[in-house]
């Protein structure tokens, strides 16, 4: 049996590092703006498609279109927070709720009509070299997304230590009215963030797509993995939402191995359910 | 059962009430068939009404009412043998049991807000998994019915007997909600809404109030998954269980005025048309019309805080300024 659990725990990891990069853009958008945004799947679904085109119109491998989707997608997000989300919303936590709920209904119903529900993958021969690691082969791909998204917690933290836009964010996240005082463009500040956490979400699409594949129904279970991610590690903490992340990758894989495939996320989702009930605020959370 | 406020309020309802009863003189088999499946939407819609209505409780987990009704009656029926009237009865228990359990474990961690949203959400996604993976449910082939027409089978020949039935029902649930409404029952729930802490202070049990209310609500939503078995003769997991029940169950009443008798039913039809009208113009995408439900329901959340129901109330000689009533 060891020889099944720990290559089930490394690719449990590998993925998880992936819902930590999903979770983490969620994460960000919760803390500063306070709300659950339920488009964050949709917006996933959608770099997935981006990177998808990208590939097979153009060629592009899916790791040098980083640098064209990451801006598209910030863009996207500021506009859509800017834009929709922030006037439409009058303020009230259900309302942006359900306005978000409402911008996933039309991407995916779109991405249906456009796309069709067929699963596409792409063809990237060099991402399926296995490598070795303790014991287990694990596609050279999915190594790349664990590395990659690693490295996205310590710098965006920096982004938010070191830079003046990220003091800013800071600020606004601690005390609105007091950023205002202060000059702050405080509408700014939230779309900026909503930027950031949508090229968030961009960089899975680009991580993920080459081991993955992309329905327009994808988005949905990448949501509430990443709503579990976000609440187990504590809304707004990004070191939380990458152990959270990886926590659950195992918890998948694990409930794979022993439960059988279709049901390796129900752990997900009981997961959630009792960390909803008995601990809102997270492993790493404030009291809320 | 109705207190209504102004002509703008009676104009809706008399148009929503002609065009009920004009489907029996337009026999067409379209306009028949489409308000058929409004109508057992529009018991789903009276049913998240109870919790996302009266008591600001917002599920987006529906299904998992509605799914644990259509189950349990295929189940039962297809499985055991039972007669179609005690299924019925039996996916109506069960339903108004979940619901009773879900609220009971999650009114006793205190989840409230978004994140009974989200709660209520896994839940239907557990679901969900589960019913596609076991063997008693059908695991991914799903469930069907024998097609046997007759009354005690609740399986009818005739549509306009079919809509008659429906109507019936749907009417009796309408009933049901005024009655709520206007009850105790109904007080506490929308003080509960209010204010949670001063209807505590108060003396109002907030726990076993808003336990009753997702019983209350699970009995409607099973007796909706039901009404669906007992039509299409077929159910499968996402059929019952899926996100699109969820959202169907919240958007009809929120555009058509949550916490109203009419607003949910009101709500669902006007969709419901909408979205034929957009699938006779666009030759029958598929998906188009929740694009154009979520368009509306950003629009209503916009510029109709209190629904359909709420803006009529504002139109007409004894309008008020701002009124939930109808």
């Amino acid at each position: 049996m060891s020889t099944l659990i720990l290559p089930a725990v490394i690719s449990g990891l590998m993925m998880g590092a992936v819902y930590a990069l999903v979770a983490l853009g969620l994460t960000l958008i919760y803390g500063v703006l306070h709300i659950i945004n339920f488009a964050h799947g949709s917006l996933l679904m959608l770099a997935l498609y981006a990177v998808y085109f990208l590939n097979t119109y153009l060629g592009i491998d899916p790791y040098l279109a980083i640098p064209i989707v990451l801006p598209v997608f910030f863009a996207l997000g500021y506009a859509l927070q800017r834009g929709l989300i922030g006037p439409m919303s009058s303020g009230s936590e259900q309302n942006v709720l359900l306005i978000t709920l409402a911008v996933s209904i039309i991407i995916e119903n779109l991405a249906l009509y456009f796309w069709t529900s067929n699963t596409r993958n792409i063809d990237i021969p060099y991402v399926y070299d296995t490598v070795e690691l303790f014991g287990a082969f694990i596609p050279f791909g999915r190594v790349i997304a664990f590395f990659g998204a690693l490295a996205v917690v310590p710098l965006l933290w920096l982004f938010m230590a070191k830079t003046r836009t990220g003091s800013a964010i800071r600020a606004v996240a601690i005390e609105k009215r007091g950023a205002e005082l202060v000059g702050i463009d405080v509408n700014h500040t939230y779309a900026i963030c909503f930027g950031i956490g949508t090229a968030c979400v961009a960089l899975a699409a680009c991580l993920l797509l080459p081991t993955f594949y992309v329905t327009p129904q994808v988005g949905y279970t990448f949501v509430l993995v990443a709503f579990t991610t976000v609440v187990l590690g504590g809304m707004g903490s990004l070191v939380g939402a990458l152990v959270a992340g990886l926590l659950l990758g195992l918890i998948e894989s694990l409930c794979g191995l022993f439960l059988g495939d279709s049901l390796g996320q129900i752990g997900i989702f009981i997961a959630f359910i009792l960390i909803l009930l008995l601990k809102p605020s997270g492993i790493m959370g404030k009291a809320p | 059962m109705m207190k209504l406020n102004s002509t703008g309020q009676l104009v809706l309802i008399l148009v929503a009430v002609a065009y009920l009863l004009g489907v029996y003189f337009i026999s067409s088999p379209v306009w028949m068939g489409f308000t058929i499946n409004a109508l057992i939407v529009a018991v789903l819609a009276l049913s998240w009404n109870v919790t996302g209505g009266f008591g600001g409780l917002s599920s987006f987990g529906h299904a998992v009412l509605y799914g644990t009704g259509a189950y349990t009656s295929a189940i039962l029926q297809v499985t055991y043998g039972v007669n179609a009237w005690v299924a019925l009865v039996a996916g109506i228990a069960m339903a108004a049991a979940v619901g009773g359990f879900i609220g009971a474990l999650a009114f006793r961690y205190g989840v409230k807000g978004s994140y009974f949203a989200l709660v209520t959400l896994a839940f239907a996604e557990v679901f969900r998994i589960c019913a596609a993976s076991f063997d008693f449910t059908g695991g991914g082939s799903g469930l069907q019915l024998k097609l046997a027409p007759g009354i005690s089978n609740i399986q009818f020949a005739d549509r306009t007997v079919l809509y008659t039935f429906l109507l019936a029902i749907v009417v009796l649930v309408m009933l049901l909600t005024a009655w709520i409404k206007y009850s105790r029952f109904g007080a506490y729930l929308v003080a509960v809404r209010e204010n949670e802490d001063a209807a505590r202070a108060l003396g109002i049990d907030t726990y076993r109030i808003k336990v009753l209310a997702m019983a209350v609500s699970g009995a409607f939503g099973g007796l909706a998954g039901v009404l669906y078995l007992q039509l299409w003769l077929f159910i499968d997991s996402s059929i019952a269980y899926g996100s699109s029940v969820s959202i169907e169950a919240l958007i009809g009443p929120i555009i058509g005025g949550a916490g109203t008798v009419w607003g949910p039913v009101l709500g669902t039809l006007g969709l419901h048309l909408i979205g034929e009208g957009a699938k006779t113009l666009l030759s029958n995408a598929p998906g188009l019309n929740f694009v154009l439900y979520a368009v509306v329901l950003i629009c209503a959340l916009r510029f109709m805080p209190n629904g359909l129901v709420g803006l009529a109330g504002r139109i007409g000689p004894f309008a008020k300024k701002e009124s939930k009533d109808a």
